[in-house]
Parts: C-alpha cells; sequence; structure tokens
C-alpha cells in the first residue's frame, strides 16, 4: 500500500502566545515558534503503522517554502520513505481549494492507495482533505479514530456527537483525516533528525506537477483574510489578581457559593 | 441581488435539530430580508415529521426523500444535494462532524468558495461577503472576504448565531425525492457505536474539576484528583488529555466527548477551543486558570486566573482542607 500524508508546518500554539503587530491588523510572526501541525503528526504514525502492518512505502508532501524542509526531514526521521516539498512562487496566497488543487496535481503524478491529511490546522478549517478527495473523486472520511485495511477498501471509525464512534467502509483509493488520539506519534530526537540529514528532498513547482498557474495563488483565492484582530471580550472573566494563597480562597469561596461542597 | 440561500438542516428521530433556528439566523446575518430555503434528507416517517417542525420556521422546506439517505452519509447526501440545487446560490451548514465531513468536497462539485467555521458576518454586499473566523485555537480572530459570485458554502460554528425563536409560520414543503435518482457510493455506513460508560458520570455531578494539556502530564492528573477528593467533586478534561492517554474518553468533554450541565466548572490548564466549549451547557460558573493571559478560555470564564494549574490546585486543595477543618 502506497499511503501520501499532507502534512503542514505551523506555529505551534501550545507554545506560542498569539499576538498582533503594531499596526493591529496581522500576527507578530517573528518569534513564534514552528513545528509540525499537530494532527499531521498522528497522520504520520498512522501510515508508518499501517506500511508496517501490510508493507508498501509512506510518502509525505507539504505546501511551503525552504523553511518547511525541517517539518519533512522529522517526518522523514520518523521513518516517511520519502519527502516532496511543493514549492512555487505562484503557489504563495493559496486558499483552501488552491491548496488542494496544488495537491491534486501532485497526486495524479504518482499513485497512491490512501492519502491522510491532519483533521485541522492553525486556521481550524478542515477543508483541505474532502477538498482534495472531491476533485480526484476519491471517497472521504474526516475525523477519523482508527483505520483497519481490507481487500481493496479500508474499514474506518469516525468522531461523531457524544463520544460515539460511525463505522464506514471505504474504497480505496480514499482521503481521510486524522483526528488527534488515533495513536501515539513515536519521539524524534535531534539524532534521529541527523541520521536523515543528507536525504535529498525533492521540490517540485507548478511545472512539474502540471497545475494551471490561473489555478492556485492568491490570484485564484475566492476566500481571503483581510485582517487580524482581537475581540472584544463581551464581559470576559473577572480576573483574580491576588496571590495565589488569596486566589485560592476566593475561588474556593465561589465554589461554596454557587455549586457547594459536598 | 442576493443569491438564494439553503439551509442544510440535520435531524435525528424525526426532531430538527436545534442548529435549524442558528442557520436560520446565519442567513439573516447575510440578508435580512432573506427567506432561506430549509432542505431536509432522509426517509419514511421521521423525515416526514422533522419536516414538519422546519417549516414552523423555514417559509420553505425542501424534502428529499430516499431509503439511501435513511443514515446521513455525506457522500449520499452530496450526491443529492448536486442534483436539487441552483448554480450560484449560499448553501449553510453547521461546522460540525456532519458539516466537516460534507461541505469542503460539496463546495468543489459546486465550484463555489468555502468558508468553514464561520463566527459572524456583516449584511452582504454587491460582490462580496465579509465573514469572521477564528485561527489558533481562538487566540485571534480574522476577517474573511468572500468572492460569492459562483455562490459559497458556508460552515457556521456551533451556537455562534443566537437562534431564531420559532414562529406560527406554516412553511410549504416542498418534495424534491423524485429529483434524485439512484446513488451510487464508495463510502458505506456500517454503524455506530455508542460511547461506553465509564467508571464516573461527569454528566451527574455539580462540580467538575476539569484538565487540559496544562496538567503536562499524567502523574500530575493525581492532583486535581485530590482537589476534586476533598471538594466532593469529579475530575473531566479536554481532548489532548484524553488523546494523551491521560484520561479515559468517558471523562472528555466537548463535541466529541461528552456534554454536561455542572454549576461550577474549574477549567484548570484548558485553552477553550469552541469543540471543548460546546459540551458545556446549563450556564455553569466557570473558573479559569491558565498560565497563558490570551488563552481563549478568559473570554467565556466568569472568574480567572493567570497562574500554573500545578502550582494553584495543591494551594486550593489545602485552603479547602484548612476550611474543613475550621468547619468541623
Amino acid at each position: 500500500m502506497n499511503i501520501l500524508v499532507c502534512v503542514r508546518r505551523v506555529p505551534d500554539s501550545s507554545e506560542n502566545e498569539i499576538k498582533l503587530n503594531s499596526e493591529g491588523n496581522e500576527i507578530e510572526r517573528d518569534e513564534l515558534v514552528y513545528s509540525v501541525n499537530e494532527p499531521d503528526n498522528y497522520a504520520v504514525e498512522e501510515a508508518l503503522q499501517i506500511r508496517d502492518r501490510v508493507g508498501g512505502t509512506v510518502t509525505v508532501v507539504t505546501v511551503g517554502g525552504d523553511e518547511d524542509e525541517e517539518v519533512l526531514r522529522r517526518q522523514l526521521a520518523m521513518g516517511a520513505n520519502q519527502a516532496v516539498l511543493l514549492s512555487d512562487d505562484a503557489f504563495s496566497g493559496s486558499d483552501g481549494r488552491g491548496n488542494a488543487t496544488i495537491l491534486k496535481g501532485f497526486v495524479q503524478k504518482g499513485n497512491y492507495d490512501l492519502i491522510l491529511t491532519g483533521v485541522q490546522a492553525e486556521d481550524g478549517a478542515s477543508q483541505v482533505g474532502g477538498m482534495l478527495a472531491a476533485m480526484l473523486d476519491y471517497p472521504f472520511a474526516s475525523l477519523v479514530n482508527s483505520i483497519a485495511v481490507e481487500d481493496g477498501k479500508v474499514r474506518v471509525s469516525r468522531d461523531i456527537e457524544g463520544g460515539n464512534r460511525e463505522i464506514n467502509e471505504i474504497d480505496l483509493p480514499c482521503v481521510l483525516s486524522i483526528q488527534t488520539g488515533i495513536n501515539e506519534p513515536r519521539y524524534v530526537g535531534m539524532r534521529g533528525i541527523r541520521q536523515v540529514a543528507s536525504v535529498p528532498i525533492p521540490t517540485l513547482g507548478v511545472t512539474d506537477i502540471g497545475v494551471a498557474r490561473a489555478t492556485v495563488g492568491a490570484s485564484a483565492a475566492k476566500v481571503k483574510r483581510t485582517d487580524y484582530f482581537v475581540p472584544e471580550l463581551g464581559k470576559g472573566a473577572e480576573m483574580l489578581n491576588g496571590t495565589r494563597k488569596e486566589n485560592a480562597e476566593k475561588v474556593l469561596e465561589l465554589v461554596a457559593a454557587r455549586g457547594g461542597i459536598k | 441581488m442576493t443569491p438564494r440561500i439553503f439551509a442544510y438542516i440535520q435531524h435525528r428521530g424525526g426532531v430538527v435539530d436545534d442548529s435549524a433556528a442558528e442557520l436560520f439566523a446565519a442567513a439573516k446575518a447575510i440578508d435580512p430580508k432573506a427567506s432561506p430555503t430549509a432542505i431536509l434528507s432522509g426517509f419514511g416517517a421521521d423525515l416526514e415529521s422533522a419536516c414538519n417542525s422546519a417549516k414552523s420556521l423555514y417559509a420553505e422546506v425542501w424534502r428529499v426523500g430516499h431509503e439511501g439517505l435513511s443514515y446521513p452519509n455525506a457522500e449520499l447526501v452530496r450526491q443529492a444535494l448536486l442534483t436539487i440545487l441552483p448554480s450560484d446560490c449560499i448553501v449553510l451548514l453547521l461546522h460540525d462532524h456532519f458539516g466537516i465531513d460534507l461541505s469542503p468536497g460539496l463546495s468543489v462539485k459546486l465550484n463555489s468558495p468555502f468558508v468553514p467555521d464561520v463566527l459572524a458576518m456583516d449584511a452582504i454586499q454587491s460582490e462580496s461577503l465579509n465573514l469572521v473566523r477564528q485561527e489558533f485555537g481562538g487566540q485571534v480572530s480574522v476577517h474573511i472576504d468572500c468572492d460569492f459570485s459562483t455562490g459559497a458554502v458556508i460552515n457556521i460554528r456551533p451556537g455562534a448565531f443566537k437562534a431564531e425563536q420559532p414562529t406560527d409560520r406554516q412553511g410549504v414543503i416542498v418534495d424534491k425525492s423524485s429529483e434524485v435518482g439512484t446513488f451510487t457510493t464508495k463510502r458505506r455506513y456500517v454503524e455506530t457505536i455508542v460511547a461506553e460508560a465509564g467508571d464516573v458520570d461527569i454528566t451527574k455531578h455539580s462540580v467538575l474539576v476539569s484538565i487540559g494539556r496544562g496538567i503536562q502530564e499524567k502523574d500530575n492528573v493525581a492532583i486535581a484528583e485530590e482537589l476534586a477528593s476533598v471538594l466532593g467533586a469529579a475530575v473531566s478534561c479536554s481532548r489532548p488529555v484524553v488523546d494523551a492517554k491521560w484520561m479515559e474518553k468517558s471523562r472528555q468533554v466537548g463535541s466529541s466527548g461528552k456534554t454536561v450541565k455542572p454549576k461550577v466548572y474549574l477549567a484548570c490548564g484548558i485553552s477553550g477551543a469552541f469543540q471543548h466549549l460546546s459540551g458545556l451547557k446549563g450556564n455553569p460558573f466557570i473558573i479559569a486558570i491558565n498560565k497563558n493571559p490570551k488563552a481563549p478560555i478568559f473570554q467565556v470564564a466568569d472568574v480567572g486566573i493567570v497562574d500554573d494549574v500545578l502550582e494553584f490546585l495543591p494551594e486550593l486543595t489545602q485552603k479547602t482542607r484548612e476550611s474543613r477543618g475550621v468547619a468541623a
């Protein structure tokens, strides 16, 4: 089974406090710590485990620039067979649809049975996997929390409401968006990354993957960010600014008054 | 001219989902004069009864009945929608496990742009829609400009639009079933596995000590357990804690976990992603403790403390013990 995993390098929102710039319309990006989008890491781990069970290869791909190589290198260190960077000036400013179009071009140059994405990136959009599947006329399922490979198909479970799980049988090839918690992604240390330091990562552009310039990039985007802002917080929380001890006393009072202590 | 607006309404057991009224409100946000059309798909008596309740709000309800649509399989619903929707329309759906499954592919097939997880919208302008989304788990908001010249598919965040009150309107039901032919699908629904009951039923507690990523490691869960035990509360958690296997799935609060209605909710090291908050009902008193002063949880909490939960919770446990000692 040949598996493709689409990954993205994003500012790590558990490590960063996201602030606006001095103009107040864009995120201050200079000091952000970047890492692989967390759900994508689960998707790569899942691909590696499937490959190790049934054989085949795992390819990791990202749309971005030179700075994104570090993420691909990390996935190689986890055990991916190859990594590809899709990079071209024409790609810049693509919306979700544009990114799916770029990935579709790449997918059609290869031969993949299963395509995985993370469930969402830092923009919380959850869109590229579903779009890519529709463009390829492949079946799709989102929020996937387990995959069993069967003959010519997969049996997948997905998150629905109330902690319930929906089981579907899906013909291959297909696209699945992977939920966090599906597995325990393996740890990659500096040593592992050094070991793959010399593995070549090919860079492909518009002509390599046969994508029409008019269908990608800022000019094709129908969905555009205009500005970032921090919303006025309704009333927001009443912040307690006492010492830790004072705050604890106050919280205890509130809990007792509001909910009672048994 | 405003394009025609449709709302795809989910229902279960003959009962229309609460989001029907939220999608109606979202349509009104796009155009206060809009008369959105509801679309319900399904089969048999359940569909009939859901359509009847939808028409108390929507002036026109499109019913798409087909045995193959008995279970809302996104691939099949997409095929049905593609046969009945006019070109260049605006389609509203809920950004939940179903809308996330359906909408991105639907937008591609309709050749319309897709805007996911929308919190607010300005009234429509001549060529574009101005929408509000959040990024970075709610730490910042962003304005989105959407060119709707070829229509648009818009997923609405659950709870973001204040539900329109039902009226005594008697809308009409238009049966579209005959337009839908036979289905073929490469994705087949097999069954639904109902969540296992855990050792503790977090839905029955009036005080929850709820932990998130800020608890940092499995051994620290004991810190929350200790506090819960002196408070007579239960420990619940957010998704990352379950993902890391620090607690059982049955303790998870949120859209993919349990819906809880405590009186007091102590959110400890929880950032406050909307998927988590949508599991909190009944307007609990929320006390949030988080190291990050920008954590979105502080926007919804009643009381907030910027502190490390690993330091604060033991202090609170100690204070609770002392107060009990005095009382005894």
